[in-house]
């Protein structure tokens, strides 16, 4: 397994698209918080003020998992992977561990970018500083939340294997229609509770008091909408010619 | 014709295309030669209006590309047969280039048959194999029954019978008196499709003219004379000025042509059994013209490294 | 005219577009159906005919991804260098292309707009809905405009970046998450969302034009159109600009 990891891990750094996706995701996010802090008035900033960009470096991450397959497939080397490692599933969930964990990296400097940024520029009240649980679940869960993303991107990446579709799923998804469904009149609401990309909001925000599951059953929930996503990629790498 | 002075193309700090200078005439085939890398592909690119010129000019017929009206009509291409959309149809890529240039669709089926890619014309690009890919290519070059055609690699990839059958269309093409410009990195096949030679090497001009005289030029010629009195021809031969080297039971004469050795032995009273004129070989040319200009060059393989090593 | 022609048929040969266009129509039209079959509970606000068109987002985000494809494609399979050597004269080829486009794009629109609209009233026959009034009438008949506008910006985008993932992935972004985010920012943010593109267009059909902060704006609706088609012809401007001096 270390070879799968280091093969996989060798082949995402040797193009540039995670660099500047890591760039972009950074720049993103930390600038975004420090413009809010630059005009920021009335009230002292909290913790939450400097995670309002997040999910512009989620959203890029996303797109970067997803990429990191999808070449894969546009370039043929799918079937030079499958010919070093004809164990598929191996090889998939090597590429899926190497994404996520950097997903996750990437999440974690761009959250504690964004806070330290905050901090710098506003001199930083007690208010912004990560004390209670909820504090570092939203500034430290993002990494979590990040990494969980990467995995759903790769396996709807494997699924579509074409990066025009799997992007405009993957963006249109969190971005439209999980807050479209809420103008469902009646059940809107109760489909929206359990939306994957809304859920993990609520982990990284709290979950509110009409929330149907805790902050870590959020997490965990999003987490086993993941698993069971992959869970299909990989049946479909197996069934499928490469 | 085409016509290039000057032409000369920067990528960043690279130069593909160096001061190249030439001319393609009408009614011949004309081979663009030169390794992997030499900046033949750039050139097709920039004659076709596709990549700008850092510096000096290409023109057509007198004209630019970027002047031309319907242009398909004056020149085809085939610059990349893999340059179709996968997911469409041979006949739709023709049909939206024919659009593009007014021609009637009863000429799309023409050229389909002339490519012979008529029973497959409706499947989608991305399953032909390259051979049919090339052939699509061809199809749509010759679509607007142009004057002058372009062809880069075109034999890149086929069969025997594909390679046979591009050479004769090629000269077909230049006996009804277009200009068949056509590059390859292989000189033996350009020797077998090609009157007129333009040679380059890292994107400079290294020779322009006749196919033969290219050989002639490029290789030394010799003559292999064989005779019984062996040992006294060759003595005679050294006194009249030739180079001579042994060739087991043979003789082979430099500097000096047939007609003169068979005089000097009719003179001197000597049998000989052979008298032929060697010609040199095409890729020694090549590779004593261009030696010094491969852009990626491979070391000896190391053969004599393994246990076995090279005997003979 | 044969310019139109060529680009006409290298849209409708592929399958993309058809998908694309089904897509396009198919999920606004259904899950406006679907919101419809529920309306009007007890306790259901009152509505008017805007509020069939809540769901057109969707289609519009397709109608953008396949703009940006018709394009993006071309780079991608080496079609484009065969296109301009059919066409040398780039802005001509390119033009052809936007008017072929965006007149799909259009008609997408109006099934969009109007299918919306109609389903609506179909399922839930409600006097409120009918089209009485010129904001009532640009919430639905705009939706050609809107839809031709957004497929000439995402055009100009892929023009520009000539790569699909990335094209795709900056009109949805931008679309979707910064016009919305850009909000957030104290102070600055409300202005600068006023003279976002996308906000334009809403602004043009009507999105929730009774909420609170959309009643002191800059300009009004046909004006918000004029922004909003301004800046997509800019980018189109510059996408045919940098196609003419960037070798093929």
């Amino acid at each position: 397994m270390t070879t799968l990891l280091a093969t996989e891990r060798i082949k995402l750094f040797t193009t540039r698209s995670p660099w500047w996706s890591a760039f972009l995701a950074l720049g993103l996010t930390i600038g975004f918080a420090g413009l809010v802090a630059l005009n920021h008035n009335g009230g002292p900033l909290r913790v939450e003020h400097s995670q309002f960009g997040i999910q512009f470096g989620l959203m890029v991450v996303t797109v970067m998992a997803a990429l990191a397959i999808t070449t894969e497939y546009r370039f043929a080397t799918i079937r030079a992977t499958f010919q070093a490692v004809p164990n598929r599933t191996s090889a998939l969930l090597a590429k899926t561990t190497v994404v996520a964990v950097l997903a996750a990296v990437i999440g974690e400097v761009a959250a504690f970018g964004s806070w330290a940024t905050v901090k710098v520029i506003d001199g930083g009240g007690p208010e912004l500083a990560i004390t209670t649980g909820a504090d570092w679940r939203m500034v430290a869960g993002a990494g979590l939340v990040f990494g969980i993303a990467a995995v759903i991107a790769v396996a709807v990446g494997t699924l579509v294997r074409q990066s025009a579709g799997a992007i405009s799923i993957l963006l249109i998804w969190p971005l439209l229609v999980e807050n479209l469904v809420q103008l469902i009149p009646g059940a809107g609401d109760d489909i929206h509770n359990w939306m994957p990309f809304t859920v993990a909001g609520r982990f990284l925000n709290g979950p509110g008091p009409d929330a149907p599951l805790s902050a870590w059953g959020s997490l965990f929930y999003f987490a086993a909408v993941a698993a069971v996503l992959l869970l299909a990629a990989i049946t479909a790498v197996n069934k499928r010619d490469a | 014709m085409i016509e290039a002075t000057g032409l000369t193309k920067h990528y960043g700090r690279t130069v593909a295309v160096d001061n190249l200078s030439f001319t393609v005439g009408e009614g011949r085939v004309t081979g663009f030669l030169g390794p992997n890398g030499a900046g033949k592909s750039t050139t097709m690119r920039m004659i076709l209006g596709l990549d700008s010129p850092t510096s000096g000019d290409v023109r057509i017929d007198g004209q630019h590309y970027r002047d031309l009206h319907q242009p398909l009509r004056t020149v085809g291409a085939l610059l990349d047969a893999k340059w179709v959309h996968p997911n469409r149809s041979a006949r739709a890529h023709l049909r939206w280039l024919a659009a593009a240039t007014k021609l009637p669709r009863s000429r799309i089926d023409q050229v389909l048959d002339l490519v012979g890619l008529g029973a497959v014309a409706n499947k989608n690009a991305g399953g032909f194999s390259l051979g049919m890919s090339q052939r699509l290519g061809i199809a749509a070059a010759l679509l607007g029954d142009p004057r002058v055609l372009l062809f880069d690699e075109p034999v890149n990839g086929l069969d025997p019978e594909g390679i046979l059958w591009i050479r004769k269309f090629m000269h077909q093409l230049a006996d009804e008196g277009r200009t068949v410009f056509v590059s390859s990195h292989l000189l033996s096949e350009m020797a077998q499709t090609a009157q007129d030679l333009v040679v380059i090497g890292r994107g400079k001009l290294i020779y322009q003219g006749t196919v033969d005289e290219f050989i002639a030029n490029a290789t030394e010629s010799t003559v292999l004379v064989r005779s019984p009195t062996l040992e006294k021809l060759g003595e005679h031969l050294l006194a009249a000025g030739a180079g001579i080297s042994d060739d087991g039971d043979a003789l082979r004469v430099s500097g000096m042509d047939s007609a003169a050795i068979g005089e000097l032995a009719a003179t001197r009273q000597i049998v000989l059994h052979e008298l032929s004129p060697q010609v040199g070989s095409l890729e020694q040319a090549f590779i004593h013209l261009t030696g010094d200009t491969v852009e990626y060059r491979t070391e000896e393989p190391a053969l004599g490294t393994t246990e076995e090593g090279p005997t003979a | 005219m044969s310019l139109l022609e060529a680009e006409r048929i290298k849209l409708f040969t592929t399958r993309s577009p058809w998908w694309c266009g089904l897509l396009a129509i198919a999920l606004p039209v259904g899950l406006t159906a679907l919101i419809a079959t529920q309306a009007g509970g007890p306790g259901s606000a009152e509505f008017d005919a805007s509020a069939t068109q809540l769901l057109t987002g969707l289609g519009r985000s397709v109608v953008m991804v396949m703009a940006a494809l018709s394009i993006t494609s071309e780079y991608r399979f080496g079609t484009i260098r065969a296109t301009f050597q059919a066409v040398p004269n780039r802005t001509s080829a390119l033009l052809a292309k936007t008017a072929v486009t965006a007149v799909p794009a259009a008609l997408i629109g109006a099934v969009v707009g109007f299918g919306s609209w109609a389903v609506f009233r179909l399922i839930h026959p409600d006097p409120a809905l009918a089209l009485d009034s010129a904001a009532d009438w640009r919430a639905v008949a705009g939706q050609p405009l809107v839809f031709a506008i957004t497929a000439v910006l995402s055009l100009g985008v892929g023009i520009l970046i000539r790569q699909t993932a990335g094209a795709v992935a900056v009109l949805l972004v931008y679309s979707l998450l910064v016009e919305g985010l850009v909000g957030l920012i104290p102070k600055i943010g409300d202005d600068i969302q006023h003279w976002m593109p996308f906000f334009a267009a809403d602004r043009f059909i009507g999105v929730q034009a009774d909420a609170p902060g959309l009643q002191e704006l800059p300009l009004g609706p046909w004006g918000y159109l004029a922004y909003f088609a301004a800046i997509a012809v800019a980018v189109l401007a510059a996408g045919i600009l940098s196609a003419g001096r960037r070798d093929a």
